[in-house]
């Protein structure tokens, strides 16, 4: 009975599922780049407009201070902070009221408490920064997350 | 130890476990920051804890799967290592890197070490895991080169065995997806996609392989089975990781701007990924039933069987727990997703090392295995470690649960923050666990030292209670 399912067998069903598996993952992967122009809000990106510049500079500083090391982001990185790819519509849609949010933050903490660190944003900064989390609202996500408090 | 430049493995594997104590040590921390808010601010924020804790966790990881390469490679490929110099220098390359990394991530906050770095001319840092500064990640490419090179020199110029070949095709692919950390394009979906290509491709792909070939050399070694056997085994144990974990990948896709469809390639393909693990659980337990040979290293064997058991837990069953799109509708970036990573990386990717490094370090220091002393002590160390990191993996579980109910599920959802507070208690229970962790590593690492005390004075042990292994006399 043992003898019925070889080595070679093995080997063949290794090599010959991988292959195949990486060119269907290759081709769904073209499939999605062709679809995402119509989800992923792109449009805003263009480097020619206040808006897309305004989102590039507020996707470094977001990436440049670590924001994902407590925050997640469309439910990705860590979970000690609310999520913020909903946070422009729990704001009300109000991108004066991110800015203020992080502006207020006391820089020594709130005893006891967690508290998110007093950056010393510019005003053209937290304009970036609102800038980009409004995009991120904005991507179709397929209706994630659940409700407002992400 | 059968080939002399094995012993350039030795060095890799004292690292690594100098950088988990350091990343237990930064989990306690951030595991009182849960309850504790402002415990360390401003100096330590969280991020900061986080980045430490997750960046020694892959470079020990790392260092552990060289340490294990540069072992078990010249043994598979009967010859010594091709260049063992350039293994030592690209050991302290590396070693010198994490460590210039992980002081920068704590001496200056994140955005100076991004200027000071230059992050601005090719941004990478800032995306979870793949924090280090741009130039920590062209030198890990730098090493990864050298360390194939040699290795693939080796294989090449030997014999060449299916373990050998495994380890080498995992080896290559974790070295190839990691490039794809240099891409980042300001579209947040196009950044998000491919940066599973690095995190998801690799701890459900190519280090499977890895895992794969370690298992079934110290299995070949401990029990004396057959090698054709082994081999059938690992061949169709790692056929199934890829196959499944390839396309499982979609699971990732489902609510970060990708293609509905996904959901549906997504859960059927990762609903199998617990199957390569189940076998890996039957594959252990049954070399270690038909053995032809008693290993005097039973700790070695302990950590084998441990390693198959745990990893088809928190990688099988706790992935699947949340991997079916209409479930992780709700518990995505949830306190679920922190358990499951948890008993994931301990049961799959902790516990392969320590096997290997169980099996190989007692041969790297002249004898087959280690004193009964030492070996009870590293029982100790899996049996302390192992079930706390079960009731880490079981009270962050209840703390997700509560925290989808309350925030996500009932007719009044409540504010993030509010309910952080509701689940306090299961936090408290999590703090509990991983100091009772903490012992168990410290416990472990005692062990080391018992093993050399014992070595050194074998007259010492009383042969009515301890016995040396067979191989110390």
């Amino acid at each position: 009975m043992a003898q019925v399912f070889t080595k070679s067998m093995a080997r063949n069903i290794f090599y010959g599922g991988s292959v195949f598996f990486i060119l269907l993952f290759l081709a769904l992967t073209l499939d999605t780049s062709f679809a995402l122009p119509e989800r992923d809000q792109r449009h805003q990106l263009d480097l020619s407009t206040e808006v897309g510049q305004r989102i590039a500079k507020g996707k470094a500083l977001w990436e440049n201070n670590n924001c994902i090391g407590c925050h997640t982001l469309l439910g990705e990185g860590a979970y000690f902070a609310p999520e913020l790819g909903n946070i422009y519509t729990r704001f009300g849609n109000n991108k004066e009221a991110i800015k203020a949010f992080i502006q207020s933050r006391p820089a020594m903490g709130i005893p006891g408490r967690r508290s998110m660190p007093q950056f010393n944003f510019s005003d053209e900064e937290l304009d970036a920064i609102a800038e980009f989390l409004k995009y991120s609202s904005e991507i179709n996500t397929a209706g994630w997350p659940p409700n407002i408090q992400g | 130890m059968k080939y002399k430049s094995q012993a350039v493995a030795k060095p890799y594997f004292i690292a690594a476990i100098g950088l988990f104590l350091a990343q237990v040590i930064f989990g306690i921390v951030l595991g009182i920051q849960y309850v504790v808010g402002d415990f360390l601010f401003p100096e330590i924020p969280f991020n900061v804890a986080r980045m430490v804790h997750t960046n020694t966790l892959i470079v020990w990881l790392l260092m552990g799967f060289m340490g294990a390469a540069y072992y078990l490679i010249p043994e598979e490929s009967e010859r010594d290592l091709y260049a063992p110099w350039l293994a030592h220098l690209t050991f302290w390359v590396f070693l010198v890197a994490a460590a210039l990394t992980v002081i920068g991530y704590l001496a200056v906050p994140y955005a100076r070490l991004a200027e000071m770095t230059g992050n601005d001319i090719l941004p990478t840092m800032g995306r979870e895991f793949l924090e280090q500064p741009t130039i920590t990640k062209v030198g890990i490419v730098i090493v990864a080169l050298a360390f194939l090179f040699n290795i693939g020199m080796t294989v090449l110029k030997g014999r060449k065995t299916v373990v050998s070949l495994v380890m080498l095709i995992g080896l290559i692919g974790l070295a190839v997806f990691f490039l794809f950390s240099f891409y980042n394009p300001t579209n947040l979906v196009l950044d998000k996609f491919y940066w599973w290509w690095v995190v998801h491709l690799w701890v459900e792909g190519v280090w499977e392989l890895i895992m794969g070939a370690m298992l079934a050399f110290v299995l070949i070694k401990t029990t004396g089975v057959d090698r054709e056997v082994v081999e059938k085994w690992l061949y169709i144990i790692i056929a199934m990781a890829l196959i499944t974990g390839i396309i499982g990948t979609g699971h990732h896709y489902y609510w970060i701007g990708a293609p509905e469809y996904w959901q549906w390639w997504g859960s059927i393909f990762s609903a199998l990924e617990p199957l390569p693990f189940f076998m890996m659980t039957v594959f252990a337990f049954n070399m270690v039933n038909q053995r032809r040979r008693n290993h005097p290293n039973k700790a070695a064997v302990l950590w084998a069987l441990g390693t198959a058991v745990l990893a088809f837990l928190g990688a099988g069953v706790w992935g699947f727990l949340h991997t079916l799109a209409p479930v992780n509708y709700y518990t995505h970036g949830s306190q679920i997703t922190a358990a499951h990573g948890h008993l994931a990386f301990y049961g799959a990717y902790v516990l392969i090392n320590i096997t290997m490094i169980s099996y190989a370090m007692p041969l790297l220091n002249g004898r087959e295995a280690n004193s009964m002393r030492s070996q009870v002590l590293e029982m100790w160390a899996f049996w302390l470690m192992s079930v706390s990191m079960v009731f880490i993996t079981l009270f962050l579980t209840a703390a997700g649960i509560l925290q989808i109910f309350l925030q996500r599920y009932t007719e009044t959802p409540l504010p993030f923050m509010v309910v952080q507070e509701k689940v306090a208690l299961f936090y408290w229970l999590r703090v509990i666990s991983g100091l009772v962790f903490l012992g168990g590593l410290g416990t472990y690492i005692a062990s080391f030292f018992v093993a050399a005390h014992d070595a050194k004075h074998p007259q010492a042990i009383d042969a009515g209670k301890v016995q040396p292994s067979p191989a110390a006399v």
